[in-house]
């Protein structure tokens, strides 16, 4: 029901939206909380055990009950707070857990099978017999238990994420956060003032108090203004600070487009990383229930939140109100309704000394016993000592005192300490790094007090960043003293609920302990209070307060469960924001994908390059065709393949080549200019860590060749040893992969290529290397092979790669030769038993791949020591071989190698095959493998098995190189 | 988590590679016993408190850093430069 004169909505722009199908009417400025309470809508959700009609308990982020699923052209959100989603033209929401309808939920029939649900009804009912869990229980259970669902289709709205910085993060943006944002600001110092709600305010905007003599809310505008003019604060409104993190890092979820229509490009959310030098934590305090019987009835709410629906948005939940209260603040509720003209039929003050109230009756030591009204409230019983009264209300405002919003302070393992006097846990000191805490959620809960600490924090925090900050004088407010009488739960033999949320009443939390259950955070568990996503700030302390109860323990020793990050709900998509489809990794592409494309190669991954598999020609229906047919190109004529991906380290300075000695194993100081040398590369265990090609440019001037996948790895490895061991030494490196686009070029007509596009000869022996003009371009050229034919391979800088790939290309064409893929490439190392990181996967030693006369006996070098440890050498390691398969068959990757007649045990594998291929050449499918003592087997008939894949084969043993093995092709 | 780079100033954790205890600096000889690589390559402590390791600045200047920090409260001590001749 509206109040005309009431609230901050703006009634001259109506908005219309859907709930549960049914069209309402609203206003600017409403939550969706509020427009349902205008259009007198008291049930809006289902509870989750019980299926117990809900209404709206609070007017924050710690909603239990008013969970809904909105409704957008792509997404569906469940388990939106209708206390926090704005409300817009168009919107759609949906309540939970409910089947068919709110109205007639058939799965509340768990509610009358309460006394079967109770505490640790999971455990008990569910356990036996095992085998009917995954099949019957738990599809069961989640259908009739559970919160709201999602879409089943891909999330297709627009999350960020982004990075601030500042001096000073001040939480909370109530009377304590204000004022500790102002101070600091008009210090000089950065800030960032993040408060959750769409509008700055705090407390100050529900409550009708007075600051300097004027409404509170105008003060605040005041404020906000001398804000706005203000460059090095920045107000970050909608911003729930979720988690404080070490060395001054917070997490923040900033609601950027929910409140609106969506529209291409609105991010709907933004997770924040806030790094802060200094912060104050001015999170304010939320008021607790007191538990008694039925009190979830539709309609029984927090008093609180009763004010501030009044106050920001004009609205009142019923026509005849009660108050339930143990503290004075609910006293201001109750006048402000009356000043509004609604009417209060009673205040229910636990407390023997309470004050009289005008305008209402207030029953002195008296507790509302039970609620009645199953879709909505109609009545209390009001106990007194041995008697009970009655009182026809259709709301009631409760009050048991407040809770500091403290939770931060406890997410680096801080715990809170109990205040007698508060009846309430306050943050210690100290607990994160760099925090202070201020008002509220430090326990002061007058208006003059979160003034005072939050002008007092940001005096202190300006001091701590080195600036003075002058005293200036307060606003004047009241100082009302905190005066409560604890009372958590009204004795009864019904159900009292604790947690609204996760359906946990104070005889779950009974039960809990007379089984023994008895420490909070076995409870927790037992009972999954505080376990749902309001992660308990209903319901903590009230439950540790039962508990403490009912095992006879006080408070302070019955101990406080730990709060956690995030403070409210994070979505994963926000959290993950741009890492979805083509954003979760960078893509690198070579100066040749468009040319490659061009061509119809279809592109595969190669880390983060994408490079050509293949390049089909007309009536090519197979990769393997395409294939073949490039591998036999190659070895007849020519081919070209970019090759850039593979890492380039420019190596300089009088002490490069022993540098290079000392990383690589074999020496390289000796190489002479314009030489090439292959080089095996270990980590300091000794196994191989990655290999390749290392050219002499000049006397003091070296460019090193690393694999693609290990580029860089090699790279960390090189500044690492330079660093730790020889630092001093005169020897710098930078990674010039990025700068070179290199080419490939392999076959019988290799040299001919070249020479068509150098216009001359190359001149180079094998493993030589010079500078050359390419068509008036300062380029490199290297003789070196992957191929096992005589090859080249020709760089240029990046932006020239393009034209010259499509230049060599045309060339080979005229030649019978053109480009080649990787699925070629792969083929043609492996007739040449050169191996990849498909072999040396991190367990190989250089013995393993027949490489250990490469290890110099003449110095030390990285992993040297370890390779020569007993274990890294000799015969019982699997050692490289190659396979032949006796019929023609196809092999796999993977498959294990056992002797014939040896039973299929993982004890009898003698190894394993690492690559694969089909020779059109030798017509034979091809593999690497790795057999035990194999290099003395050659000649041996093994028996190959892929289990996975139904493969067994009898293959012959060989040695790892197919193609050429004296090398004439390479050196001709 | 935070570290301050002697060469960058303060950054994320995110631009850092781990790699592991400040151990790895102290490479024994070539001619070192097998009991001395043993320690070196695998044998670690594990505090409850002060330790050090090894940090790459890869998406900053590419210094190794040795890291002397808290392992119960978190505290980053001291940022060393690896070449700095703290080995
Ligand atoms: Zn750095």
């Amino acid at each position: 029901m509206r109040i005309d004169s009431k609230g901050r909505i703006d009634r001259s722009r109506p908005l219309t939206f859907v709930f549960d199908g049914t069209s309402y009417a609203g206003f600017k400025g409403d939550t969706l909380a509020s427009a349902l309470m205008a259009n007198n809508v008291r049930v809006v959700g289902r509870s989750f055990k019980y299926h117990r009609p809900r209404g709206i308990l609070t007017a924050g982020s710690e909603e239990p009950n008013a969970l809904v699923e909105v409704l957008g052209p792509s997404n569906q959100t469940p388990n939106t707070r209708a206390t926090m989603q704005e409300l817009f033209e168009g919107l759609v929401a949906r309540s939970q857990n409910r089947w068919p309808s709110l109205g007639l939920d058939l799965l509340e029939v768990n509610d009358l099978a309460a006394p079967f649900l109770s505490a640790g009804f999971y455990y008990k009912t569910f356990m036996w017999p095992r085998r009917l869990w995954e099949g019957l229980y738990e599809p069961l259970i989640r259908r009739a238990a559970g919160l709201g669902r999602l879409s089943g289709k891909h999330d297709e709205g627009t999350y960020e994420k982004a990075w601030a910085h500042c001096d000073l993060l001040v939480i909370g943006a109530g009377p304590a956060g204000l004022m500790a944002a102002l101070t600091a600001a008009r210090a000089g110092v950065d800030v960032i003032l993040c408060d959750e709600s769409s509008e700055p305010g705090g407390r100050l905007l529900s409550d009708e108090g007075a600051i300097d003599g004027l409404p509170a809310a105008d003060w605040v505008a005041g404020v906000l203004a001398e804000m706005a003019s203000l460059p090095n604060l920045r107000l970050m409104t909608r911003t729930t600070v979720t988690g404080a993190y070490d060395d001054g890092t917070f997490g923040a979820l900033e609601r950027v487009g929910l409140h609106r229509r969506p529209r291409p490009n609105l991010p709907r959310e933004c997770f924040w990383r806030i790094v802060a030098k200094r912060s104050i934590l001015a999170a304010g305090a939320l008021e607790r229930a007191i538990a008694f019987e039925n009190n979830d009835r539709p309609g029984v709410m927090m008093a609180s939140a009763l004010s501030t629906y009044l106050n920001r948005y004009g609205v009142v939940p019923g026509k005849r109100i009660a108050l339930f209260a143990n503290t004075d603040s609910a006293r201001n509720t109750a006048r402000s309704l009356m000043a509004a003209g609604v009417e209060v039929a009673a205040i229910i003050d636990p407390r023997e000394d309470a004050a009289e109230e005008p305008g209402t009756t207030v029953h002195r030591g008296a507790v509302v016993a039970r609620a009645r009204g199953r879709m909505g409230l109609r009545e209390i019983t009001i106990r007194k000592g041995a008697s009970e009264t009655r009182l026809s209300v259709d709301c009631l405002g409760v009050s048991g005192g407040w809770n500091p919003t403290l939770h931060l302070t406890c997410h680096m393992n801080g715990r809170p300490r109990w205040s007698a006097d508060l009846a309430a846990f306050v943050p210690n000191d100290g607990a994160i790094p760099g925090m202070l805490v201020a008002g509220a959620a430090n326990g002061s809960f007058s208006t003059h007090g979160c003034l005072a600490a939050g002008a007092e924090a940001a005096r202190a925090s300006l001091a701590a960043l080195g600036m003075a900050a002058p005293m200036a004088a307060l606003p004047q407010a009241e100082d009302a003293p905190y005066a409560i009488a604890p009372l958590w739960q009204v004795p009864t033999k019904k159900r009292a609920w604790l947690d609204f949320a996760n359906d946990v009443t104070t005889k779950d939390v009974a039960l809990s302990a007379q089984e023994g259950f008895t420490s909070v955070e076995h409870m927790k568990r037992y009972t999954t209070q505080g376990m749902a996503p309001d992660q308990g700030k209903n319901s903590n302390v009230a439950a540790l307060a039962v508990l403490a109860d009912a095992t006879g323990r006080g408070i302070p020793e019955t101990g406080t469960t730990t709060f956690r990050p995030p403070f409210a709900p994070v979505s994963i998509a926000a959290m993950g924001a741009g890492g979805r489809g083509a954003g979760f990794a960078p893509q690198r592409f070579l100066t040749s994908d468009r040319a490659s494309r061009d061509r119809h190669a279809p592109m595969i991954e190669a880390g983060l390059w994408y490079r050509p598999s293949y390049f089909p020609k007309p009536g090519e229906t197979t990769w393997r065709e395409s294939c073949d047919r490039e591998v036999m190109m190659v070895r007849s004529s020519v081919g070209v393949t970019d090759v850039s991906t593979l890492g380039k380290i420019d190596i300089q300075g009088p002490d490069a080549g022993r540098f290079l000695d000392f990383v690589y194993t074999n020496t390289f100081s000796t190489l002479p200019v314009g030489r090439v040398r292959y080089g095996l590369m270990l980590r300091e265990d000794g196994h191989v860590l990655d290999d390749g090609t290392c050219a002499r440019l000049g006397e003091t001037h070296w460019l090193m060749t690393t694999t693609t996948a290990a580029a860089g790895l090699v790279m960390r490895h090189l500044d690492f040893v330079h660093q730790a061991f020889c630092a001093d030494w005169q020897v710098r490196f930078t990674s010039v992969t990025e700068g070179w686009a290199q080419f490939a070029v392999a076959g019988p007509r290799a040299r001919d290529l070249i020479t068509s596009a150098l216009g001359r000869a190359p001149g180079l022996p094998f493993m030589g290397c010079s500078d050359v003009t390419v068509q008036g371009i300062a380029g490199r050229l290297f003789r070196i092979s992957f191929s096992g034919e005589e090859g080249y391979e020709i760089a240029v800088p990046t932006r020239y790669g393009e034209a010259l790939f499509r230049d060599l290309i045309a060339r080979a064409e005229t030649m019978g030769g053109g480009p080649y893929g990787m699925e070629a490439l792969n083929v043609l190392r492996i007739e040449k038993g050169f191996i990849t990181h498909a072999e040396i996967h991190g367990r190989t030693t250089a013995c393993d791949i027949g490489m250990e006369k490469m290890v110099s006996a003449k110095k030390d070098c990285i992993g040297k020591a370890a390779a020569a440890r007993p274990g890294m050498t000799g015969p019982e390691r699997e050692q490289l071989v190659g396979l032949k398969p006796l019929t023609d068959s196809p092999i796999t990757a993977g498959a294990h190698l056992f002797a014939q007649g040896a039973e299929l045990t993982r004890e009898n594998s003698a190894g394993y095959v690492t690559s694969v291929g089909y020779s059109p050449l030798l017509k034979s499918h091809l593999a690497l493998a790795f057999l035990k003592n194999g290099r003395a087997r050659h000649g041996e008939t093994i028996r190959l098995v892929d289990r996975l894949r139904d493969i067994d084969v009898l293959c012959s043993v060989t040695g790892p190189v197919f193609h050429d093995p004296e090398g004439e092709k390479l050196r001709a | 988590m935070r570290l301050t780079c002697p060469f960058c100033g303060p950054r994320d954790r995110r631009e850092f590679h781990y790699y592991g205890a400040a151990d790895y600096l102290n490479r024994p000889g070539p001619e070192a016993a097998a009991s001395a690589w043993d320690d070196y390559l695998h044998n670690r402590d594990n505090p409850a408190g002060v330790t050090q390791d090894l940090w790459y600045h890869e998406q900053g200047c590419a210094a190794w850093l040795k890291v002397t920090r808290n392992t119960v409260t978190h505290e980053i001590l001291a940022v060393d430069a690896v070449a700095g001749g703290a080995a």
